[in-house]
């Protein structure tokens, strides 16, 4: 009996292994073009970038027309739970298993990076839409990274330079503690110090926090000027519920770093008017935007978000190099779209540099007060335009992918 | 005998397998496989239910990450060094931990994680949401290169049969006859003269390193260590894998951590993403109520029923 087993063993051994000669699958050049959509579903960036991303990129993908390459574009969704390993496991099966060119959608920046880095490796385009680290176009730069809509290095010099500038010059900060946290905190207080102001201290806050009681207390303690919210999504809107019942909008000024339209209309217009952010995109800004906002709002329920502006902006940008170049081949896609200037309601003034980086004008905004508003979709007025060059950084030698 | 036979189909329907199947979720399959089993070790074999195994799945993943990151070890001496890790914190978790028990051990390996969460939560090292990305495979032994998933899923196989085989000699040992006498009647065991708490011990530090040995493979395939793997929601799911599948049975955990991972694979995507939680909650409570020694459970009982 141990005998027949034996020889059951190796034949099932060596069966096997005759069966699987590996083979493994990289980047597709089938000339079938698939797109997959990461989002937050029922996360902390649900409004700015859950169904509303996937919605927006299937509004690009009619307008386009459906077709590329004499073929059906396909697209595919996914819930990334806000998670780098949900993520990193959903792009991965996409690209080895599925088929998929390109990954767009993306909010938070530790999904993007764990995307951007399976991307890098099997030779596939990440287009960014989401989220706000520049490390994408920086210290973790790729050849195939897209960074759209805005980054940290944006928000910084558009709302902390003004602030600072005007005299407000001891900061305190609640930082969402990953990635793009650090790197906003980071910027910002670069900024600061640059223009003479420092920072006194700073507070580190899971992503998802819902009780922000402590670290508002931490802030009224530290005898700043301002607290800045190096945060984002729901985040932002608990803080600052929490820093209003702690009486501290009161005593100091709170910056909102990161303000998505959604979640400007979620705050106290009490406690909310009058702070001052930066936006990549404002719905109501000329009827290029509000026409476009308008369709996105039937479908959706919603006005969009500067991310669901972009997540449209930038599928069309990467849908026309297809079919410009003719092929789904990745460098050559990458070429010409770094080759053509964007231009769409979203992308003005705009430039695809080598390094991955979106170039385009930002908008310098003011939440209105409850009395300046005329509906529930009217939250911001538009003080100027921050012109792309002054807003972004220059681009580094190293990420130079020309 | 029987078991034997049954061991060799499994074994070969997983050689064969990533011929049909995508390598790395079959890898994933095996490593929660390898974790479940090691859990059901303590739950299923001793009576011990820890609600804490995820702090020894997150470290063997984190040592193993930063090792492969940051001091070029190759991934053989990174694996068998988180798994080390894994072991240490087991050994220093189970000392204080075996001193209590029933509902206040689950509470001690609870708050025992959390301090562990909080600690890779806060470390500089763990890079905080953002996880240990970009873990490289490296080349095993130096000389076999894991970046070819069907290669990497080849190693995994290797390794959880070894952690398979280790636990179920564990189990079929004069050891883990104790182990069950522990279970059955704690008080009984003690008069017979064995040192019950130190039985229960190092049933924990086995199964701890086991399960670090899972987390270390897991950060490999996925090139990736991340807070996931060292939240509570995962001591949950491992509890829940092994329930599923039919707790105190050897087969079970491996069914169980397939039908959990496969659904969560399957339903992440499209129109029943957002209900997935609400899915795999239902699963539990209906497990819970209606079929409590799980799937394999019920399967023995069948057939003792009926052949």
């Amino acid at each position: 009996m141990k005998k027949t087993n034996r020889t059951l063993l190796s034949a099932v051994v060596s069966g096997a292994i005759a069966a699987t000669i590996a083979c493994s699958a990289q980047a597709t050049t089938d000339g079938q073009v698939k797109l997959g959509i990461l989002a937050d579903m029922g996360g902390t960036y649900a409004d700015i970038c859950g169904s509303g991303c996937v919605i927006a990129a299937e509004m690009a993908i009619e307008d386009f027309g459906g077709n590329v390459l004499g073929k059906p574009i396909e697209m595919v969704s996914a819930d990334s739970q806000l998670k780098p390993d949900v993520a990193s496991a959903i792009a991965r099966k996409w690209v080895e298993d599925e088929g998929v060119d390109a990954i767009g959608g993306l909010v938070s920046s530790a999904v993007s990076g764990a995307v951007s880095k399976v991307n890098a490796d099997s030779k596939n385009i990440t287009l960014i839409s989401g989220s706000a680290s520049n490390t994408f176009t920086t210290k973790t730069c790729s050849p195939y990274n897209v960074h759209w809509t805005y980054n940290v290095v944006a928000l910084a010099n558009g709302t902390v330079k003004p602030m600072v500038q005007a005299g407000k010059k001891k900061w305190f900060f609640i930082t969402a503690d990953y990635s793009f946290g650090h790197a906003l905190e980071g910027m910002a207080s670069k900024v600061i110090n640059e223009n003479g102001g420092e920072v006194l201290g700073n507070v580190r806050a899971p992503l998802g926090t819902t009780d922000f009681s402590s670290y508002i207390l931490q802030a009224q303690a530290s005898g700043a000027d301002v607290v800045a919210l190096a945060n984002a999504g729901n985040d932002t809107v608990n803080a600052l519920k929490a820093a209003a019942e702690f009486g501290l909008t009161e005593q100091m000024d709170v910056a909102g770093l990161l303000v998505f339209t959604p979640n400007a209309q979620a705050m106290d217009p009490a406690t909310a008017g009058g702070m001052r952010l930066t936006s990549g995109f404002y719905w109501d800004m000329d009827d290029e935007t509000r026409q476009w906002s308008k369709r996105f709002e039937q479908r959706h329920g919603a006005i969009p978000s500067m991310i669901h502006a972009g997540v449209y902006s930038v599928t069309m940008h990467y849908l026309n190099a297809v079919k410009a170049a003719g092929t789904d081949d990745t460098d050559t896609v990458m070429k010409t779209m770094k080759a053509t200037k964007p231009n769409d309601f979203f992308a003005r003034n705009a430039t695809l540099r080598p390094d991955g980086r979106m170039v385009h004008d930002m908008l310098y905004v003011e939440i209105k007060k409850k009395d300046e508003r005329k509906d529930k979709n009217d939250i911001y007025k538009i003080i100027k335009v921050i012109p792309g060059d002054e807003a972004y950084s220059p681009m580094l030698p190293q990420c130079n992918f020309s | 005998m029987n078991n034997m036979k049954l061991n060799l189909f499994l074994l070969a329907l997983a050689l064969l397998a990533p011929t049909v199947l995508y390598p790395v979720f079959l890898a994933k399959v095996l490593c929660f496989a390898l974790f479940a089993c090691a859990f059901n070790l303590l739950l299923g074999f001793a009576g011990l239910l820890s609600f804490g195994h995820a702090a020894f799945l997150g470290t063997g993943g984190y040592v193993t990450g930063y090792l492969m990151i940051n001091s070029g070890l190759t991934p053989e001496i990174a694996i068998i060094l988180g798994t080390l890790a894994g072991g240490l914190l087991g050994a220093i978790f189970g000392k204080l931990a075996v001193k209590r028990e029933g509902i206040y051990f689950a509470m001690v390996t609870l708050a025992l994680a959390q301090l562990v969460f909080f600690f890779y939560l806060q470390a500089p090292f763990t890079n905080g949401e953002d996880g240990l990305q970009g873990v490289p495979r490296g080349a095993l032994f130096g000389l076999i290169d894991l970046s070819n998933n069907m290669v990497m899923y080849y190693f995994v196989l290797t390794i959880f049969v070894a952690g398979y085989w280790l636990i179920n000699r564990t189990v079929h040992s004069p050891f883990g006859q104790v182990l069950k006498a522990i279970r059955e009647n704690e008080d009984r065991a003690t008069s017979l003269g064995y040192d019950v708490n130190q039985y229960k011990w190092l049933a924990f530090v086995i199964s701890a390193a086991l399960a670090a040995l899972a987390g270390s493979t897991k950060t490999l395939v996925f090139e990736l260590a991340s807070l996931t793997d060292v939240h509570w929601h995962m001591s949950g799911e491992v509890i829940l894998m092994t329930l599923v599948g039919g707790v105190g049975t050897i087969f079970g955990p491996l069914l169980g951590a397939g039908f959990i991972v496969t659904m969560q694979n399957y339903l992440s995507g499209g129109e029943m993403g957002n209900y997935i939680h609400i899915i795999m909650g239902a699963v539990f409570v209906i497990c819970v109520l209606s079929f409590r020694s799980g799937i394999v459970g019920q399967l023995m009982k069948f057939k003792r029923n009926n052949f």
